[in-house]
């Protein structure tokens, strides 16, 4: 069964028919050409797919099409302003954050929602372990909390020696 | 995939009603398991009505002093609310232990309430599984049973409940409210799980077009500390193999009140009443932790494969309860 939805993908809109069991995932790859976020499981465990939806970070993979008509998406093509590199791109090519590549797209948008989610305040597993009062502001990103919040990532060439010191000199 | 239907519920009502109609209708929350089992071939809904975006998304104060959760709020947006933080740092650590920031993100209460069990066997269609294929025998019972039960399993199926979210409601007297075509009712989130005796395709006592709308909460006593631990097979992003929830409230050495939750154990969220019954009134020691986790597990009856889920849950347990009884409170 078919649906026409709106897209707004990288401030683009983007008009398209897609049947019901399209995800967002299969809809941003082969229906309109936007390849950056990678298809590693399609089962939700390994962030290959992460994208921005509204700003935050979400699978793109497990999401129906369908279901975010309307929906503002930014992929890793997106993140650069014109020909100048998202800080975190930069922060890749510096330290050197990858081998194959398959992992990156979906590495930077979950760095950049990340972040995000730890200037709001919000905890992870780490810091909730931690005793004492919790609170708002903004989350102070260690090692240990830059690996528990980028763990929804996998790389299957282990380069996270080099994506965790990346992400922490953009987190400073 | 089988071909569905996609609607947007309006309202609760709406929602209800379009179920109601239609036996092959499913509700969809954040899709993180639906869409999952939809491509698995797990389950096959000729209609898809989305609830997402009902206004239950609201986490209120009540008047007796307790939380209302609402069944669309995300998971990520529960685990960082500053009052669940503040109230019942427990659920917010439950939740935290969970999936991953990305997954989070989409999940929703009444989803992850409602997400079915990761036995291999139930996901592979290719193989027997009673809960999915009813009928068609057990692979576990022969397989692979790290993830299984070991308490509350039944000869057709010893599947766990994943969710950690639910373990830490359990352990916190949750109610469940729900809205049904006939109008709507209140259950103790421990009795909307159900073991799966010879009936292990039902995972709930929800009869179809229930829609969860809330969770509600209530005051914890004062003095309570609380704390989740989950033991899982790498240290983020993984199911739990035991996990425990744990309300503890010591006066004067001794235990006043507790409250505990067993996860990766069993096919619901574990309330260890036995454990519970063990510990209340007497003194708040080591010895007594371990009394009160053997008699809980004295019931376990493990498979060959996962038999080290026995001393691990009684020592998880033990260790909780350890940390709860000394140190400050929060
Ligand atoms: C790789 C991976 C790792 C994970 N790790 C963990 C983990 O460690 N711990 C953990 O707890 N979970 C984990 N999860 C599971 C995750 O928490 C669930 O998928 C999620 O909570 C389901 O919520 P949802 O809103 O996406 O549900 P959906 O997929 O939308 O729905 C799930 C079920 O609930 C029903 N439903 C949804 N909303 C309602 C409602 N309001 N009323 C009635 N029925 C409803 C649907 O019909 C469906 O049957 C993991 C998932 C993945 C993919
Ligand atoms: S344990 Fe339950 S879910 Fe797993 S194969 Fe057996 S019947 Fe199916
Ligand atoms: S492709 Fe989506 S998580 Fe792996
Ligand atoms: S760089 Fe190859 S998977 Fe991460």
């Amino acid at each position: 069964m078919e649906a026409d939805i709106t897209l707004r993908v990288n401030r683009e809109t983007r008009w398209l028919t897609v049947d019901t069991r399209t995800t967002l995932l299969d809809a941003l790859r082969d229906r309109l050409g936007v390849t950056g976020p990678k298809k590693g499981c399609d089962h939700g465990q390994c962030g290959a797919c992460t994208i921005l939806l509204g700003g935050r970070r979400v699978n793109s993979c497990l999401a129906l099409a369908v279901q975010h008509d309307g929906g503002e998406i930014t992929t890793v093509e997106g993140l650069a302003d014109g020909p100048d590199l998202h800080p975190l791109q930069r922060s890749f090519v510096r330290h050197d954050g990858f081998q194959c590549g398959y992992c990156t797209p979906g590495q930077l948008c979950s760095a950049v929602g990340m972040l995000a989610e730890a200037r709001a305040g919000w905890p992870s597993a780490v810091t909730a372990d931690q005793e004492g009062p919790v609170g708002p502001g903004p989350v102070a990103l260690s090692e240990a909390e830059i690996k528990e919040r980028m763990s929804g990532n996998l790389c299957r060439c282990g380069a996270y020696a080099a994506i965790v010191p990346a992400i922490a000199e953009v987190a400073r | 995939m089988k071909p569905f239907d996609y609607r947007r519920a309006q309202d609760v009502s709406g929602a209800v009603a379009l179920l109601s109609a239609d036996p092959q209708a499913a509700f969809l929350g954040g899709g993180t398991n639906l869409v999952d089992h939809l491509r698995l071939g797990v389950v096959a809904p000729g209609l898809l009505v989305d609830v997402s975006r009902l206004p239950l998304d609201r986490i209120e104060p009540l008047e007796d002093g307790g939380v209302r959760v609402g069944a669309t709020v995300r998971n990520s947006d529960l685990a960082a609310d500053p009052l669940i933080r503040e109230r019942y740092p427990v659920l917010s650590q439950a939740l935290l232990a969970g999936a991953s920031g990305q997954l989070r993100n989409l999940a929703t209460t009444g989803g992850n309430l409602l997400q079915r069990t990761r036995c291999v066997y139930f996901q592979d269609v290719s193989t027997p599984c009673n809960k999915r294929a009813p009928g068609s025998g057990c692979a576990a019972l022969h397989g692979y049973q790290r993830y299984h039960a070991i308490l509350g399993g039944s000869p057709e199926c010893v599947a766990t409940h994943p969710s950690d979210m639910a373990v830490a409601m359990a352990a916190l007297d949750a109610r469940v409210l729900v809205r049904g075509p006939g109008g709507e009712r209140g259950l103790a989130l421990t009795d909307l799980h159900r073991l799966p005796g010879d009936e292990p395709w039902r995972d709930t006592v929800l009869a179809h077009a229930e829609l969860i709308t809330a969770v509600d909460l209530p005051p914890l006593p004062a003095g309570a500390r609380t704390r989740y631990r989950k033991v899982r097979d790498r240290a983020s992003y993984a199911f739990a193999l035991v996990s425990v929830a744990a309300v503890l409230v010591v006066r004067d050495g001794r235990v006043d009140d507790v409250r505990i939750a067993l996860g990766g154990v069993a096919p619901k969220p574990w309330r260890a009443v036995v454990a519970e019954r063990a510990l209340r009134g007497g003194p708040a020691t080591e010895a007594n932790f371990r009394r009160a986790a053997e008699a809980e597990l004295a019931a376990a009856r493990p498979l060959d494969g996962n038999a080290f889920k026995v001393p691990l849950a009684r020592n998880t347990l033990v260790a909780t309860l350890r940390e709860l009884a000394g140190g400050t409170p929060r």
